[in-house]
């Protein structure tokens, strides 16, 4: 009976095919669940405040007995660390991409690029103990008036974490560049420095900035080593000496203390969720396109 | 280009031992940093700071629970997001390749290895906490990291299966073996080592998140040990934060013992990986 077994095989076959496919809408429905969740929370946000008390205030007391709603003092805090790691981030992690994708000997390469990899391993939980035990009572000796919680520690320590992200994609941008590229400019009496700058760089730039833009979106939403050493106040400042707040630790302000469900201060932490979504998936997809023009050209 | 000009062979020379200390700077200060806190915390290091509760007092306290909560929370995260992340890779690479779902599957899996892991911590509130009434426990913990590490499972095993030769697949069906049986014996043996060693890097990076774990409300002191799927539980990473978050200094050297248990844990499991691909290396690809 052959034919019967073909069957009920097939039937086998195509059962298995649905069960894996049931796995792979997990997926679908994770990203479904997050928008579903930001959506009713924060629509039953703004039936308590106003839109325009969360764009237009400039001070966030949420839970304060004179609540104020304005969203600016946490988007300047994750803005103003973000920054300060992408200043740290990018001059390191592009002259390192530069040395392992032009320089390196082979065999510095195979040792370094695992190596460097490594900063990115490390716990961020880790990075915020560094940043308030050893970064910030170093850099006190140093910067006259650094609050003990500050912008500045977690923002350097962030951009070492964020290192490798920028170095690896970028390296691959500048491996990407045809070798025909440097041989032309060789030819024409370009040294490697001319090359490089003149050559390789520009050709590569949409693959540099794609890898820039991801390590901003990494930054903003980065949250135990501003959580532990950047204070827990917000406030509207480019101060990077003084306590400010971010959204991520805001966020954990709220996770620690128990607002009761449905409770004003329970979706606080969704409106600010939402808003640290929609940043960062902006940043995501701009880093995308870039990343496909890249590929394209 | 600079017309007429030699290139400056000393300009050259300075620029290449430029860019080699601007990769080994990062390098240099994490060794530093992490030299600082073994120096601070291998003091506090011992028997009993492994197998004690946290306490009031620093010089008492310990990791126990923290350990014994990781330790559960990392294997229940890995049971959940293996069996989906490795089915999931199977249905994209070997069956619906060019798909809509499977291009609907793909688009996600991209965008939410770009979510935030507190992000994670809102979703796992929402929906695993309250919604599913698994409260503040453990099981809610690893269902939450499950979600985190799965598009990392997913992504290893997919590179996992790609580097099976097509003409083993075509081999199998000639044989008269259906697709599944195909996968089974002949794509999954071979890509098994490869997906392993994926595998439990992803899971590793549970191991160290803390902050999704704080938005589900995971204990920050518990006197106790999970004592099934519905308990409360506290984490290796949860307890550090705790302790550094705290003004005395002996804390702070808790944190620092407690950074190198985490580090080590890190360590071993990296290491283990690590060995698994270089030995299968050696076997399938003589």
């Amino acid at each position: 009976m052959p034919r019967k077994r073909l069957v009920g095989s097939a039937a086998r076959e195509r059962s298995i095919e649905r069960a894996l496919l049931g796995c792979a809408s997990v997926s679908i429905v994770t990203t479904f669940a997050i928008l579903v969740i930001f959506a009713v929370e924060t629509f039953a946000f703004f039936t308590e405040v106003p839109l325009a008390k969360f764009l237009f205030d400039t001070e966030w007391t949420p839970l304060f007995a004179d609540a104020h709603f304005g969203i600016w003092p946490l988007v300047a805090g994750t803005l103003l660390t973000s920054a300060l790691a992408i200043a740290v981030a990018v001059p390191f992690g592009l002259l390192s991409a530069i040395y392992l994708g032009e320089f390196a000997p082979p065999r510095v390469r195979r040792i370094l690029k695992p190596t460097l990899e490594l900063l990115a391993g490390v716990p961020t939980i880790v990075y915020g103990y560094f940043a308030l035990v050893v970064l910030t009572p170093m850099l006190q000796k140093v910067i006259p008036g650094l609050a003990g919680l500050n912008a500045l520690s977690p923002g350097i320590v962030m951009g070492v974490m964020i290192v490798p992200m920028i170095t690896s994609l970028s390296e691959d941008a500048i491996q990407a560049v045809p070798q025909s590229l440097r041989e032309g400019a060789y030819a024409l009496g370009a040294g490697r420095l001319a090359t490089i700058f003149r050559v390789v760089l520009p050709t590569a730039l949409s693959g540099i900035a794609a890898s820039v833009v991801l390590a901003v979106s990494r930054a903003i939403g980065e949250t135990m080593i501003v959580a532990i050493a950047a204070g827990q106040e917000p406030r509207l400042t480019a101060d990077p000496r003084v306590p400010i707040e971010t959204m991520t630790t805001f966020m954990v302000q709220i996770g620690l203390g128990d607002a009761p469900t449905g409770s004003l201060g329970y979706r606080t932490l969704f409106v600010v969720g939402a808003s640290l979504f929609v940043m960062t998936f902006t940043a995501n997809l701009f880093s995308h396109r870039l990343a496909r023009r890249f590929r394209e050209r | 280009m600079n017309r007429g000009r030699p290139p400056n062979r000393v300009l050259e020379r300075g620029f290449v031992w430029l860019c080699f200390f601007a990769t080994l700077l990062p390098i240099v200060v994490l060794a530093l940093l992490l030299g600082d806190v073994v120096i601070t915390g291998v003091g506090r290091l011992s028997w009993d700071f492994l197998t004690s509760f946290p306490s009031r007092n620093p010089d008492e306290a310990g990791i126990y629970p923290a350990v014994i909560g990781s330790v559960l929370l990392v294997a229940l995260t890995g049971a959940f997001a293996l069996p989906v992340g490795i089915a999931t890779a199977i249905y994209l690479e070997e069956y619906g390749k060019r798909g809509r779902i499977a291009n609907l599957v793909e688009i996600n899996i991209a965008n939410l290895a770009g979510v935030p892991s507190i992000i994670y911590g809102l979703l796992g509130l929402e929906v695993f906490v309250r919604f599913l009434g698994l409260g503040r426990s453990l099981l809610a913990g690893a269902l939450t990291l499950g979600l985190l590490v799965l598009p990392i499972v997913i992504m290893a095993s997919r590179e996992a299966l790609r580097t099976v030769p097509l003409e083993m697949r075509e081999a199998g069906l000639a044989l008269g073996a259906t697709q599944w049986r195909t996968v089974r014996s002949v794509v999954l043996p071979m890509a098994l080592p490869g997906i392993l060693t994926g595998s439990i890097l992803s899971v590793s990076r549970a191991i160290g998140e803390a902050a999704p774990l704080v938005m589900l409300g995971a204990a920050t002191a518990m006197n106790f040990v999970p004592d099934g799927l519905l308990s409360p539980f506290t984490a290796l990473p949860i307890q550090i934060f705790n302790w550094t978050s705290r003004p005395q200094a002996g804390f702070a050297v808790d944190a620092a013992a407690g950074i190198i248990v985490l580090m080590l844990t890190l360590l071993v499991l990296n290491g283990a990986a690590i060995w698994l691909r270089h030995r299968i290396q050696r076997r399938i690809f003589r």
